[in-house]
């Protein structure tokens, strides 16, 4: 059985019917024109040979083509493509089912950050009191590894909310290089996690040895196309309009591949895009839909997920602002646009701007956790453990991310309104109301140990201090501490020895008996 | 049969089912005899009273109170057992007389005059009840002059006192001034609580304890018994 997620009964638009038209309508004139840049030679040509009008853009520093993409085109791709992907794992009770025309959403890390956030308590004195001593939580970020990563992994695995792993932190040891970062990433994360593993890759040179890896996991050909525990997010497109020329080679391979990808797109509101909401979400839509005609025309059928990161730019310093609530507004504008193609949608939320975990970074990433997934997305990058615009990962904050999802998860549970229901409550009532001190509380007991009560938020105290984050430590230390299903030994084995570059220091069986 | 019944009555005590028809929390229980039918049970197979108390309903609770400590049961099930153990001491209560037993006190409780609150004062009833408390609970909006004669008859050991308004709490303080006009003040012990009652202010009044909630009332009552 795939994971549940959570079915939003009736998700939240923004846009009403017409606007939507509004937008696809603008969208397609922009893929006509001024249409998109390519600056690879293989998907001007496919764009080429399938009737778009495709030119020589002679006075740019780099060989490129322009290409005006006709409406019908985008039309027949958006028919092609699956309107429902399945999102394999290696426990295949952890598998998803992503459709288009169902808005159940389920929640993935992400995404690739530089740095690991280390959390360390320091003990102070206070002046005037030396005698107490209270403890103070420091952060300390520094450069993260594939150990970082393979911890992240695990403890993924062990948050409840989560239903999918988007490699957490950007591998950055000095034995990794170009050539090897791909396979060590893949590994350290399916290693570490039962649950579905996504990753973008560092060069095409190693898309095979990846692909390898997971067919040594799980099964060759059909086996791997039926349960495929690993998929890809790929940035092919710089905004505005823009094919770059090495992620859209690996898009084009991926989808040769048949196995599912992310297009994913980002473009900042204000500077890459226009920062007002028609014009941002006309561009994206417009620069996502050319990617994902791009797969189709490249392989009819590639499971593709419509990915849409947009984001507002800070007017401070210009860099992304995700906590901005215009963020929201485009990021579930997207949402929509994806539905009105029943095309399964890759979302973006709870980035924060806040440097470290605390009230700054719960207050703007709840935000857009609930905002964004009440519009129902089904993939939802809701950044687990992100902090400052995607550049830190904090265990910490992951934990604490899952209590918030968990709560979200509850909230989204349909009523229970029925006509068995409400004889039920009448009766309760009546015989309430015949005794003496007209309380309620015995009725509430099967409900308590049978789950269906929310629990309280996990992580408060019970004086007047705010233990929030030292409680949330102590968990994350816990849920470390549990043990994770790995490869087993002898698929260990084979995928050291067939996959070149693969740290030894990765294989958990080297040395023991 | 005797183990039998006195395992059972225990059981239904931590499932918190009264009688038949309550559901208690595992599954299948319903229809089955709870405390009641089983106290009742107990007695015409001539079970001695101080086995049923003990084993059966003090047992039982000592269990709740374990699992209350340990977060895996919460307030709801306290007072279903705490309910429980209420109806089977009012089954038993006659037979304790016939026996010359002691109940653990007589407590009278009321929410006071101007005063409409009573979730927390009933709460606090049912745990003094499941405790082995007489309790005479007189209800809301109580005013003092009932309060006072009702201390002059009864003779209650404790007199609990309720108010959640800054604004009616202070009639506390004139309900132990009224007892100690007619001559009872001595003959009581006050307990006052509630959202607005604070320690600070039970002592202002001359009260002679401050009850954050029903299971601190519980503590406070094994303190002053301990002391008596």
């Amino acid at each position: 059985m795939p994971r549940e997620g959570i079915l939003v009964q009736s998700p939240y638009e923004r846009m009403t019917k017409e606007q939507v038209e509004q937008i696809h309508r603008a969208s397609m004139q922009i893929l006509n024109d001024p249409g998109v840049i390519s600056f690879n030679r293989e998907a001007a040509e496919a764009f080429h040979s399938n009737g778009a009008e495709v030119t020589p853009v002679s006075d740019a520093d780099k060989l490129c083509w322009g290409i005006k993409i006709p409406q019908e085109l985008v039309l027949r791709a958006i028919e092609s493509a699956p309107k429902i992907v399945k999102l394999g794992a290696r426990n295949k009770d952890n598998s998803l089912i992503l459709n288009g025309e169902e808005p159940r959403v389920f929640f993935a890390s992400g995404s690739e950050t530089n740095f690991w956030l280390d959390v360390v308590f320091e003990t102070y004195t206070k002046k005037s009191t030396p005698s107490i001593e209270t403890q103070v939580l420091e952060f300390y970020p520094r450069r993260g590894t594939t150990f970082d990563l393979c911890q992240a992994a695990h403890l993924c695995e062990h948050l409840k909310s989560l239903d999918a792993f988007i490699r957490s932190v950007n591998i950055q040891d000095k034995d990794i290089t170009e050539d090897n970062k791909d396979v060590n990433k893949f590994f350290a994360s399916l290693n570490n996690t039962t649950k579905h593993v996504m990753a973008g890759l560092t060069t095409l040179k190693q898309l095979d040895n990846v692909v390898r890896m997971a067919e040594i996991v799980i099964g060759e050909g059909e086996q791997l196309r039926d349960n495929p525990i690993i998929s890809f997010i790929t940035c092919l497109v710089k905004s505005p309009l823009q094919f770059v020329d090495d992620t859209t080679q690996t898009l084009i391979e991926i989808s040769r591949r048949g196995l599912p990808v992310v297009v994913a797109v980002s473009p900042q509101g204000g500077t890459t895009a226009p920062i007002k909401e028609s014009g941002i979400v006309a561009q994206i839509n417009a620069e996502i839909l050319a990617g994902i005609t791009l797969t189709q025309l490249v392989n009819k059928g590639t499971p593709v997920l419509y990915g849409s990161v947009p984001v507002r730019a800070r007017m401070d310093n210009l860099y992304d602002s995700y906590a901005a609530p215009e963020s929201s507004q485009y990021n579930i504008d997207c949402v929509q646009m994806a539905r009105f193609y029943k095309l399964p949608c890759y979302s973006t939320a709870g980035v924060c701007d806040a440097k470290i975990p605390g009230i700054q970074s719960s207050i703007e990433r709840l935000f857009s956790d609930i905002m964004v997934t009440l519009s129902g997305p089904q993939y939802l990058h809701c950044a687990y453990g992100l902090l400052d615009n995607n550049a830190t990962f904090c265990p910490l904050q992951a934990v604490l991310d899952d209590a918030h999802f968990q709560m979200i998860k509850f909230f989204l549970k349909p009523p229970q309104i029925n006509e068995q229901e409400i004889p039920n409550t009448l009766k309760q009532i009546r015989e309430v109301m015949g005794t003496s001190q007209k309380l309620y509380i015995r009725y509430i007991r099967r409900m308590l140990h049978g789950g269906q009560l929310s629990a309280p938020y996990p992580f408060e105290s019970d004086g007047l201090e705010d233990n929030v984050l030292a409680l949330a430590h102590k968990r994350t230390q816990e849920l470390l501490s549990l043990p994770v299903e790995h490869i087993d030994p002898a698929t260990t084995s084979r995928v050291f020895t067939d996959i070149p570059g693969i740290l030894p220091r990765l294989n958990i069986y080297e040395g023991r008996a | 049969m005797y183990e039998d019944i006195i395992a059972l009555l225990k059981e239904n005590v931590i499932q918190g089912r009264g009688v038949s028809n309550d559901e208690g929390i595992d599954e299948d229980m319903m229809g089955k005899p709870g405390v009641v039918e089983l106290t009742q049970l107990a007695l015409e197979s001539n079970i001695p009273l101080q086995v049923i108390i003990k084993q059966g309903l003090t047992d039982g609770m000592q269990v709740v109170g374990d699992r209350f400590a340990s977060k895996e049961y919460f307030i709801p099930d306290m007072l279903a057992s705490a309910e429980a153990v209420s109806k089977a001491m009012d089954i038993l209560r006659p037979h304790l007389e016939k026996a010359g037993v002691a109940s653990n006190g007589k407590f009278v409780i009321a929410t006071v005059k101007g005063d409409l609150h009573d979730i927390g004062k009933n709460i606090v009833a049912i745990l003094l009840r499941g405790a082995g408390y007489e309790v005479h609970d007189l209800g809301i909006d109580v005013p003092t002059k009932k309060i006072v004669q009702l201390v002059r008859e009864w003779k209650p050991d404790f007199l609990g006192l309720s108010a959640l308004l800054t604004t009616t709490m202070v009639i506390m303080g004139e309900i132990i001034e009224a007892l100690k006009e007619n001559g009872l003040r001595d003959k009581v012990k006050v307990l006052v609580g509630g959202a607005a009652v604070s320690e600070e202010f039970a002592q202002e009044i001359g009260a002679d304890a401050y009850c954050m909630d029903g299971f601190h009332a519980l503590e406070v009552l094994e303190k002053f018994r301990g002391g008596a």
